[in-house]
């Protein structure tokens, strides 16, 4: 089976990815190592959003939580002097997980405009609790001293080796998703997004495997919180504001939702994007300081025309979720 | 005693605002099952069009009728070159493309009057107080805006119940379809409807702005407070809405006034004073979540 | 298909490219701030105030070149350091400067330091820095962020002020201020009210307020939080009933927006603009003259920042590699700050004076100015630099 464009520049992107630790001593720019390590975090972020929202048509506004509950879980255990990477780590899947499970056990309940409102309202919660926890440092947020641990294994304080990490981990991530929505699984939940009562109509329910996707897509956005907050070794919750919530659902979106390589290619063009009209000096004034109304326009003038985003620009293949 | 009336008025005014801005709001969801992000940005528009106006014209009375003119236009504006394609599209491209609205407008009025808050002028007759009761001087302005919000509340109460466009908004909420087959112009009614919600929008913004800061992103602080109102009283109901208010209205001012005292009987003072404010922050998501619990479609849901 | 494949290699290598070359022949700064959104105003005032103490050196230090790169955190701690690793590795800076809040502060400040770079912090002063975590390469040009309610404390605790009324919002430098508050004012506080944050409407807590009926009330509201609440205490009617005291509440970047409401208002603070020094003057002036109103604090320390920079630049005689000499340069504090003479504590933060701040009618019916009334403390120190290891 030859594999489509959308697969082969995917594969492409991927590469030179793997290059970016090479390229940047070479040019000595070890600032873009951090740049595309960051970006990949968002990308396996928007990944696990592109599982519920993309394929299964859930408008979740509450996504960026598990940014936060990976985090915190991360950062609480360092700061009460728990550092082992694996054990830390865990805890930010499985929490994540399980508050998705509550979020998710009340919300997919309801539907439309509901489900959205309800998203972003426990998000709120999140985020209001996180403020007050003086413990962890309220908004001040705490330092991360000491990076996730993994003994003998890999040190996350090495640049490269972290990045490559993280690399591995969005691979991953990526292929799982694609499989998941890929198998009998993802089936369901894309059936029941294009047609609700007609999935209902064959005899599946789609309120359990709706769950269990919110699930799966919040464990792996906990994931993506614990590299973040190793990331920036600082934990904040700021990480849980709702307009993160936003900026996840745009890389989404102007990747190409219901795409394998979708999250990648928006988690990549929205932070370029964003650094590119803040730093580049070469700018007129009147774009630097108003920079959030170019990045409005662009994002309106994807939604109305573009819609299909920037894997959209590239044919994916006929059998399978691309497309 | 009479601390807690004096609160619950103040819950009344709070609920009142929160309606007018919930009023537009929901109707454009229930009508036109729009989700619209960018209404926070109308009521922005709102203050600081009454501001400019109120001091261009030195008559705030004027200024508050161009300021709604103003905004009404800005709504129309917007529903002509933006919105109308969002009809057609599902939920998550509304949410996106309103979001980038909010940046848009955001950025635009920064642009036009800088990000600094500007100064919005009461005019000397609606300051001072009333004498309401024995003992409780209420600001006057605060009054206004209760009696401006009933008002509202009921005209559009006459207007959906008693008018053919009212008439129209109703079986549009309930079935579009049949409504366009009938032979109505659809395009109009929702340009009409959205109409209608801006200057509500706009109305509660004019009225919030000499007690507000009024400043870029002044939208988004109130807007998730008008979704859980909306959400609550059940999308596309104006009786839901102003349900919705005024119980989000006294649950938070009552929670933000009595919630840590209170506390205070049934725990210690310390731990009283650390979760009374945290707990009173997220109280109207916590109503939110039991009424959806309870009535997944909210209190006054308005379509079957 | 093959072409894609070009146009992101392309695009990719662009990038690395576009950076700009390595010149040991200038000093390079990275101020850190906030420019975009509701909080851009103080942003905008800080790079006012840079650009101006820029202006007043010649664009110059000790002969060298400035040059000034200016970096937008958001307000987020994450963003900032993102903003501040690509100063250090893109730019690479000789110093980072700026920075308006604690937390973002927090997550910055150990990555500059850490990297062995200087940095030079022009508003926030979270107690770890001055405290538990100093670093000799961290300096603050404006203050620790509890001196100024500690100011505020001693005042009412001398003036014999009693049963007072607290509110701010619920969140760290919230909590921050009442400490700091209380450590000098030991009378009686009625009520500690902790609001919402971004909360506007405060017509519950001021009814709350007046039943309580206090003697006076002490609030802390940064921002749109201050103007939306100024707004509606005066119209509450609440002015003439209770004095209201206040810190980072009313500054000459909310004055405009709340003008009479703010009349009478009381703040402490190390800065006025009505400051009699040569520098003060000057700066004030010359600002005065070209945005058309006065700087604010924030402005003043980002000036200041600009001095102490250049103070150590000059000492070094524009050797940059001498790090340890820029040090020992800056900790002497050698240079005209807008605040009259200070000094530097073992912990990097300054040891100066606080003043009593009024809220006055402006001249001819303008807006209302802030003029200091009395000296609160002379050379106060902040209350962490005992838990600081540094000793020289």
């Amino acid at each position: 089976m030859k594999p489509s464009p959308r697969t082969l520049v995917l594969f492409a992107v991927l590469a030179l990815l793997a290059a970016v630790p090479t390229l940047a001593a070479a040019f000595n720019q070890p600032f873009y190592l951090d740049l595309f390590r960051r970006i990949m975090i968002f990308a396996i972020a928007a990944a696990s959003l592109n599982l519920i929202l993309g394929y299964g048509g859930m408008v979740s506004f509450g996504h960026a939580a598990y940014l936060g509950i990976g985090a915190y879980a991360v950062g609480v255990l360092a700061h009460h002097g728990i550092h082992n990477g694996w054990l830390q780590w865990a805890v930010a899947i499985g929490g994540s997980a399980l508050v998705a499970l509550v979020i998710g056990a009340v919300s997919i309940r309801t539907s439309g405009i509901y489900f959205i409102m309800i998203t972003l309202a426990f998000t709120q919660m999140l985020y209001y609790m996180g403020i007050s926890i003086e413990e962890y440092g309220g908004d001040d947020g705490i330092r991360v001293a000491k990076l996730s641990q993994f003994e003998g294994l890999i040190d996350l304080a090495n640049p490269t080796a972290f990045y490559y990490v993280v690399l591995a981990l969005l691979a991953v991530v990526l292929l799982l998703v694609h499989r998941l929505v890929n198998s009998r699984f993802g089936m369901v939940i894309r059936a029941a997004k294009s047609n609700d009562a007609r999935t209902r109509a064959i005899g599946f329910s789609p309120y359990p495997y709706r769950l269990a996707a919110f699930v799966i897509a919040g464990a792996i956005c906990g994931l993506a919180g614990a590299l973040l907050v190793n990331q920036t070794a600082y934990l904040t919750p700021e990480f849980m504001n709702w307009t993160r919530s936003g900026e996840l659902m745009f890389m989404v979106i102007l990747g190409g939702i219901g795409t394998t390589a979708g999250p990648l290619f928006g988690a990549a063009a929205l932070l370029l994007l964003e650094d590119l009209l803040q730093g580049w000096s070469l700018l007129p004034k009147l774009v630097h300081n108003f920079w959030q109304f170019y990045l409005g326009i662009v994002l309106v003038l994807v939604v109305l025309f573009a819609k299909r985003g920037l894997a959209g620009l590239l044919r994916g293949s006929k059998d399978g979720a691309d497309g | 005693m009479i601390l807690i009336i004096e609160q619950i008025l103040n819950g009344l005014q709070l609920g009142v605002m929160l309606f007018l801005m919930a009023a537009g709001l929901t109707l454009v969801f229930g009508i036109m099952n729009l989700v619209n992000l960018a209404h926070g940005a109308l009521y922005m528009v709102g203050a600081y069009l009454a501001t400019y106006f109120f001091q261009a014209t030195g008559s705030f009375v004027l200024g508050v009728a161009l300021a709604l003119a103003g905004t009404l236009a800005v709504g129309i504006l917007t529903e002509l070159v933006a919105l109308r394609t969002l009809y057609e599209r599902d939920h998550l491209d509304q949410v996106l493309a309103t979001f980038g609205l909010i940046l848009i407008f955001n950025e635009l009025i920064a642009m036009l009057w800088g990000r600094a808050a500007i100064y919005s002028a009461l005019p000397e007759y609606l300051q001072g107080h009333l004498e309401i009761a024995a003992g409780l001087r209420y600001p006057l302005y605060r009054l206004l805006i209760i009696v401006v919000g009933l008002a509202v509340a009921a005209a559009l109460w006459y207007v959906v119940v008693r008018t053919r466009l009212g008439m129209l908004i109703r079986a549009g909420a309930s079935n579009r379809t049949m409504v366009a087959a009938l032979g109505i112009n659809i395009r109009l009614l929702y340009t009409v409807v959205f109409g209608f919600g801006a200057a509500l929008a706009g109305l509660a913004g004019i009225m919030a702005g000499p007690i507000y800061a009024v400043q870029p992103g002044m939208g988004e602080l109130v807007l998730i407070q008008v979704f859980v109102v909306i959400v609550v009283g059940g999308i596309g109901s104006i009786r839901g809405a102003l349900a919705g208010a005024l119980i989000v209205g006294l649950v938070d001012t009552l929670g933000r006034a009595f919630l840590k005292p209170f506390l205070a009987t049934v725990t210690t003072p310390t731990a009283a004073d650390a979760a009374g404010p945290a707990l009173a922050s997220m109280l109207i998501y916590l109503l939110m979540a039991v009424v959806l619990a309870l009535r997944p479609e909210g209190l006054f849901a308005s379509r079957g | 298909m093959l072409l894609h494949k070009a146009v992101l290699a392309g695009l990719v290598a662009g990038l690395f490219a576009a950076a700009p070359a390595l010149s040991q022949q200038k000093v390079k700064i990275g101020f850190i701030t906030t420019l975009s959104g509701p909080q851009g105003v103080i942003g905008n005032d800080m790079r006012n105030s840079v650009e101006l103490a820029l202006d007043h050196l010649g664009r110059k230090m000790a002969g060298l070149p400035v040059e000034i790169i200016y970096g937008d955190d958001q307000v987020k701690p994450d963003v900032g350091k993102q903003v501040a690793d690509e100063m250090l590795k893109k730019h690479q800076v000789n110093f980072v400067s700026g920075v308006i809040w604690s937390n973002v502060m927090l997550a910055v400040s150990p990555t500059v330091t850490g990297a062995g770079t200087l940095m030079v912090g022009t508003n926030a002063g979270p107690n770890q820095l001055a405290g538990k975590d100093c670093n000799e390469r961290h300096f603050t040009t404006s203050w620790q962020n509890d001196q100024t309610p500690e100011a505020m404390g001693k005042y009412m605790q001398e003036a014999g002020i009693n049963d007072v009324y607290v509110m701010a919002p619920n969140y760290a430098a919230g909590k921050d201020m009442l400490n700091g508050f209380k450590r000098y004012y030991k009378g009686r506080i009625v009520d500690e009210v902790f609001t919402r944050l971004g909360q506007t409407d405060y017509q519950a807590e001021l009814s709350q307020l007046r039943a309580k009926n206090p003697k006076a009330v002490f609030v802390f509201y940064p921002g749109g939080m201050g103007i939306s609440f100024l707004r509606q205490y005066s119209e509450a009617g609440l002015r003439g009933q209770f004095p209201l005291y206040s810190v980072y509440t009313v500054d000459e970047l909310s004055i405009p927006a709340v003008k009479h409401a703010a009349l009478g208002q009381l703040e402490t603070r190390y800065w006025s603009p009505d400051l009699k020094n040569p520098a003060n003057q000057k700066f004030v002036g010359d600002y005065q003259k070209k945005h058309g109103r006065p700087p604010s604090f924030y402005g003043a320390q980002s000036y200041d920042g600009m001095m102490l920079i250049d103070s150590a630049v000059r000492a070094v005689k524009g050797n940059l590699a001498d790090q340890k000499g820029m040090i020992a340069a800056m900790r002497k504090a050698d240079f005209n700050s807008t605040r009259g003479k200070f000094s530097y504590n073992t912990n990097h933060h300054p040891i100066q004076n606080f003043y009593l701040l009024k809220a006055v009618a402006g001249p001819s019916g303008k807006d209302p100015v802030m003029e200091i009334q009395k000296t609160v403390f002379a050379n106060h120190r902040d209350s962490f630099y005992k838990e600081c290891a540094m000793k020289w």
